[in-house]
Parts: C-alpha cells; sequence; structure tokens
C-alpha cells in the first residue's frame, strides 16, 4: 500500500498537533433542517491507534457521527475536532487534505459504478495525483489480500454483495489513512466473512490506523473484545474503554485482544 | 475469499486509469453535433472575412489605380478636339501613367441605357471621356488634374473614384466586422454550451462528484476532469466542423467557377487552411470555459 505523500503546505499544517486524540467531540448536536436532533450533546474522543465500535439502534445517529467525522456534514452544535483542529475552523479548500487521512467504508458501498474493480481500489491514490505507475502493483496486492485478484476487471454491478464490500474497504485502505471508518461493514456477508473483515480491520489497526466501525451486529462485538461507543435515540449512553473528556488511556495491546478474539 | 468463477486477469503492468467520468452517451452526441455544426460556422466566418477583405482591396486598387475625366465640347472646339487635347495635357502630369481619350462610340454605349438603342442624332452634345492611368505608388490627385485641364483651357470634370473607393472600403470594413461580430458570437455560444454541458454533467454525476469530495480530491480535481472532457470533444468537433468548412469552401471554389458567390467572395486556395486552427481554439474554449463553470459550481455545492 502506498503512503499518501504529504507535499502541500496545507496538508503540512494540518498534520500539527500531532499528540492530540485522532478524534474529539464536545457537546456535539446534530440536525438536518428544521427536523429534531439526531445527535444530542455527543462528547468522547478516540486516540491514537484505537479500535472501537459504535453501536447502536437503526435511527440511533451512528451514520451522522460518522458522517460529521468524515466531514460529510456540519455539526450544529459543539466542536468536532479531527487531528487537532477543530473542522469547523477548516478553510474549505483546506478540506479535502483533512479527508485525505480518513479512509471510509460506506454501508452502501458507494462504488463508482462506471470503473472496474481495479480502478475503484485505486481512486484515492489518483485524487492524490500519484503516477499510476507508482501504484498499481500495490492496489493488485492490495486486491489480492482482500481475495479480489481474480476480479480487479470486473465491474462493481458484476460483483457480489460480499465481493463490493471488500472493494469497498480495499478502495478506504489503499492510501493508509490514519483513520478508518466504517458503517455496517459486514452487513452484507456471513459470520465467516465479518471475521475476516474484521481481522482486516484489526492488520489496518496494527499499522497504526484508528479505526471505529458502526455496527448493530452485538455477538461480532462482544467477540471482539473491542471498546464500545454506544448511541440511543442521538445520546452517547455507554463510553466502554472511552473517556469522555478525553483523556482516554492507551489502548489495550490489540494484536493480544485480537488473537483472543479470532481475529 | 472468491465466491465467483474465475475472470480474465488484468495485466496490472499494463492497467492505465480509466477515464474518470463515464464514457459519452446519447445527450453527448448530440452536444458533439451542434459543436461542430459552430465550429464549422465559426470556420466559415473567417474564411468569408478573408474572401471579404481580398475583394474589398481588389475593388479598391482598380478604383486608386485610375480615374475617368468627362470632357465637354465648347464654341470654339469640338469634344473629340478638346478630349484629345485634354488626353494629351494630363498625360504630361505627375502621377499619370497613360492619359486616352475614348471613341465616341464608347461614350454613346453609356448613355445607351438612358436614350435606349437607337442611334444618337449626330449634333447630339454628348461628352467625351478620357481614361487616366496613375502611377499606383503616387498617384495624381483629382485637384491637380483639374487644375492642369482647368490651365489648358478644357472644359472638363475629373472623376477619381474616391466616392467609390470610400464607399467600398466602408463596406469591406463591414464586412470584416459582421465576420468578426459573427465570429465572436460562434464563440460565445459555444463557450455557453460548455457551460451548461458542465453543469449538467456535475448535476447529473452528483454521486461521482460527492465520491471523489470523500477521497479528498479538490474542486480544481473534479473540475479538471470535466476540462478535459470537454477539450477532447471540442478539439475532435474543431477538426470535423473545421474539415467541412475546407471542404464547403473547396466545393464551391470548384463548381461556382466566381460565376456568383465567388465572384462576391474571391476565395484563394490558401483560404481553405483557415481552418486549421479551429480544434486547437475550439478546444481552449471548451476548457477554459468547462474549468470556469465547474469551479463556480462546486465552490456553491461546498
Amino acid at each position: 500500500m502506498s503512503r499518501n505523500p504529504d507535499t502541500s503546505q496545507a496538508e503540512g499544517a494540518l498534520q500539527s498537533a500531532e499528540t492530540a486524540p485522532v478524534v474529539a467531540f464536545e457537546g456535539v448536536s446534530m440536525r438536518y433542517g428544521r427536523e429534531p436532533e439526531v445527535l444530542k450533546d455527543v462528547g468522547f474522543s478516540l486516540p491514537r491507534g484505537s479500535f472501537h465500535f459504535l453501536m447502536g439502534a437503526s435511527g440511533s445517529g451512528k451514520s451522522t457521527l460518522l458522517k460529521l467525522i468524515y466531514l460529510a456534514e456540519q455539526a450544529s452544535r459543539g466542536r468536532v475536532e479531527l487531528f487537532g483542529r477543530d473542522v469547523a475552523q477548516v478553510k474549505p479548500k483546506d478540506r479535502p487534505f483533512l479527508r485525505r487521512r480518513i479512509g471510509v467504508v460506506f454501508q452502501e458501498f458507494r462504488l463508482l459504478e462506471h470503473l472496474s474493480a481495479f480502478d475503484n481500489a485505486a481512486l484515492a491514490l489518483r485524487v492524490l495525483g500519484q503516477k499510476p505507475t507508482s501504484y498499481r502493483q500495490d492496489v493488485a496486492e492490495l486486491l489480492s489480500w482482500v481475495g479480489l485478484s481474480h476480479r480487479m476487471h470486473a465491474m462493481p454491478q458484476a460483483l457480489s454483495g460480499g465481493e463490493k464490500q471488500r472493494l469497498a474497504i480495499a478502495r478506504a485502505v489503499i492510501h493508509r489513512p490514519d483513520i478508518l471508518l466504517a458503517d455496517e461493514p459486514t452487513g452484507n456477508v456471513d459470520f465467516a466473512m465479518s471475521l475476516r473483515i474484521l481481522r482486516l480491520f484489526s492488520e489496518l489497526n496494527r499499522m497504526g490506523a484508528t479505526v471505529l466501525i458502526a455496527s448493530h451486529d452485538e455477538e461480532m462485538v462482544a467477540r471482539s473484545g473491542k471498546p464500545v461507543l454506544h448511541l440511543e435515540n442521538g445520546r452517547l449512553t455507554r463510553y466502554e474503554g472511552v473517556s469522555r473528556s478525553g483523556s482516554t488511556p492507551p489502548p489495550a495491546p490489540e494484536a493480544e485482544a485480537d488473537e483472543e478474539a479470532g481475529l | 475469499m472468491s465466491d465467483t468463477p474465475a475472470a480474465p486477469q488484468l495485466d496490472v503492468k499494463r492497467w492505465w486509469p480509466a477515464p474518470m467520468l463515464p464514457e459519452s452517451d446519447g445527450r453527448q452526441l448530440t452536444l458533439l453535433f451542434v459543436l461542430v455544426v459552430l465550429c464549422m460556422l465559426a470556420s466559415l466566418s473567417v474564411i468569408g472575412a478573408l474572401a471579404a477583405g481580398r475583394a474589398a482591396q481588389g475593388w479598391k486598387a482598380q478604383l486608386v489605380g485610375s480615374a475617368t475625366v468627362v470632357v465637354r465640347a465648347t464654341d470654339k472646339e469640338s469634344a473629340d478636339a478638346a478630349a484629345a487635347r485634354a488626353a494629351e495635357t494630363l498625360a504630361g502630369v505627375k502621377g499619370v501613367t497613360e492619359a486616352r481619350a475614348l471613341e465616341r462610340d464608347k461614350a454613346e454605349a453609356l448613355v445607351k441605357p438612358f436614350l435606349g438603342p437607337d442611334p444618337l442624332p449626330p449634333d447630339l452634345p454628348v461628352p467625351r471621356l478620357v481614361a487616366v492611368e496613375l502611377d499606383k505608388k503616387a498617384p495624381a490627385g483629382a485637384a491637380a488634374l483639374q487644375a492642369a485641364l482647368k490651365a489648358a483651357g478644357v472644359d472638363a470634370t475629373v472623376d477619381d473614384h474616391s466616392l467609390w473607393t470610400r464607399q467600398i472600403m466602408s463596406a469591406g470594413a463591414l464586412a470584416d466586422w459582421v465576420a468578426t461580430g459573427l465570429f465572436a458570437m460562434i464563440v460565445a455560444a459555444a463557450a455557453a454550451l460548455i457551460a451548461f454541458a458542465t453543469r449538467q454533467g456535475l448535476a447529473t454525476r452528483q454521486e461521482l462528484v460527492t465520491v471523489l469530495h470523500l477521497a479528498g480530491a479538490t474542486d480544481a480535481f473534479i473540475a479538471r476532469q470535466f476540462q478535459a472532457r470537454f477539450a477532447r470533444m471540442a478539439f475532435f468537433a474543431g477538426f470535423w466542423g473545421g474539415t467541412l468548412a475546407a471542404v464547403g469552401a473547396a466545393a464551391l471554389k470548384l463548381y461556382d467557377r466566381g460565376q456568383t458567390i465567388a465572384a462576391l467572395l474571391p476565395l484563394e486556395w490558401t483560404d481553405l487552411f483557415a481552418p486549421l486552427p479551429c480544434p486547437f481554439t475550439a478546444a481552449l474554449i471548451a476548457a477554459v470555459a468547462a474549468r470556469l463553470t465547474a469551479e463556480g459550481a462546486l465552490r456553491r455545492m461546498t
């Protein structure tokens, strides 16, 4: 996998405060238009290199919370910090550079239908302006890693649900983001495949990425042994293993936890 | 992890990114057709302007290089004798290369349309004409000719065609302005068309734009995709539009044989190369229009 070559000044500026939590919410509320609040006074922080699940029933605000992190929405109230920077203060022209540090696996995949699996997987590197000759081998290796070596040519329409899921994951991690967000990444696959996908996330987490996975699969979450953020009607009700003040202790050795969980 | 049968393997070493925007569809064919027509019209306006300019210059050269003197008889001298003396006088004026008195029948031919085809009475005082060829580099002016005739005691009027020259030159300038205006309007129409198509493209590719934004693409990166797409299309349209215009002009030159339109617009073979820059100009206009439109629209989106 290629590393994002941060060369621009703007991007360099965004890498300040490396010691700050990767994500920090403080009194964050969110509403769409005049609708009732989807998130209410949410506060938590995710330290660098941590692995968390985000749980809650449908409509509890999980996807909205993720959208605030990957800058698809802006909070109605409160403060959202990414890499130590208040996102409300980030200029529109600098937002792309912040987004490049985030990998997202969307619930509905959002693969580009007119591009092959290989082109979809390479998207983030292409956006970074890297030369195809410098990354095509990396893309091929990653696709092999997620079990799609024989489907590189295929268009998304021709892929099964599980293959789309793995392709979406490959696209999200190809540029080795600092944060990996996944919205119900195991929603379309069987239990065995869920475990394999989780193992992939754990692998990325071991390589330094901060991981936050939205899921309502309690069995899988329990099996993973990872800390959990619980949302209920837009409120954060439980913070297992996460400090609300942002002074979260360093995460437990992930490798050991993974081995225990069979990941 | 595979759950589907094996498919043809991708040759990774030969892989190259596919276009970020989907390949052309029906709407783009319509757009391409309109662009080809606009490029053809723009090329024809340039070819027309070149020919009109050439025609105006040709007419001016003919008129500026000559003058006509109308000589009238007097009580003491017949018209023929006065014309002969006028020609002799004018031939000696600086800036005149030749002065020749025209025969009576040529003068009568000029008044025939007004007096009818019947022979004119021999005593009708038909004025005589003196055709004067002027030095092209330093032509004598009407005043100098008139002064020389007056000094020689010849009752004559000099017409140096300056009235016609002025009218022809203003007609030529008008033709230039019309061609330039037409060209500018076609360019504006093409730019507006590309801007409209870019906005439509952004609207119909909303999901693609969102995914690219979330992948960290800058507005400039996304705008570049539209810029490249429309510049390529305009280059293609410019090539075919320019080619059609050149072929049309060549056909006109070959088959019209200077009888009708070509008599007014004298085409040269070199004029057919005028559309050569058309693909590049069209691509440049499309690139600028698409880039500015896309960046503006994306800025409003974010």
